[in-house]
């Protein structure tokens, strides 16, 4: 199982901080446009995804207890 | 622990304190605060989240691209999170270094850095409602998933 991650926006949109399922095998753009897909999510462009911690990219392939977060565009300082 | 995630008002000195070194001939702080009006709309307050674990490891790397790029620099950092009124100081960073330029370039790229990859949120609250932030207007997209080498390393 993998614990995927909202933060922002998306948290509110997906209404939950975190979500279990079962993304092993996925690549993270797969992942990331069912998730916006279920949620009606706009503007994925803009999010970046990180996998246990560390920016990743749109090809790679999300591992068994793979920790997934989705990083709306940041705003900090 | 020079890079952290605070929940209470920051320790302005303390922060200063951990860059503290007898090679510096330098200490820049800069010390991010919050601001009533931006472009004529009021600001109440703000609230800021993060994803705490990846906040401070991406806080780290700031902190070694900074070493890596100005010899002798010793950096510490410290944003607050939760709800900040106006005039708080939602982050302060410090640059020690040998010379004054450097502490100066040095810190300056840190605060545009933890703008670009830091992972942490501000939701302004208005008169006349609330919204989450993003980079200032949502003008950067990342057609790849994730910022360019350009927009990592500067």
């Amino acid at each position: 199982m993998n614990k995927v991650l909202f933060f922002a926006h998306i948290r509110d949109a997906v209404g939950q901080e975190s979500l279990q399922l079962e993304a092993a095998g996925k690549t993270v753009a797969q992942l990331k446009a069912e998730i916006a897909e279920k949620y009606k999510l706009e503007k994925m462009e803009t999010v970046m995804t990180a996998i246990n911690e560390e920016f990743a990219m749109n090809e790679e392939i999300i591992q068994k207890d793979d920790v997934v977060a989705f990083i709306p565009p940041v705003s900090g300082g | 622990m020079n890079y952290e995630i605070s929940k209470e008002p920051i320790d302005i000195q303390a922060v200063i304190d951990k860059v503290v070194q007898r090679e510096a001939g330098a200490i820049t702080t800069f010390i991010g605060t919050v601001r009533e009006l931006t472009k004529g709309k009021r600001t109440l307050f703000l609230i800021y989240e993060t994803y705490e674990a990846m906040a401070v490891k991406k806080l780290q790397q700031i902190g070694s691209e900074i070493e890596e790029r100005w010899e002798g620099a010793k950096v510490a950092i410290t944003h607050r999170v939760g709800r900040l009124d106006i005039t708080d100081v939602a982050v302060v960073i410090a640059v020690s270094t040998p010379h004054r330029n450097d502490a100066y370039e040095a810190n300056r790229y840190a605060i545009e850095r933890i703008k670009e990859i830091v992972p942490i949120w501000k939701k302004e609250h208005w008169e006349d409602g609330e919204e989450w932030m993003g980079n200032q207007l949502e003008t950067v997209a990342y057609p790849k998933g994730h910022p360019e080498e350009k927009d990592l390393n500067e």
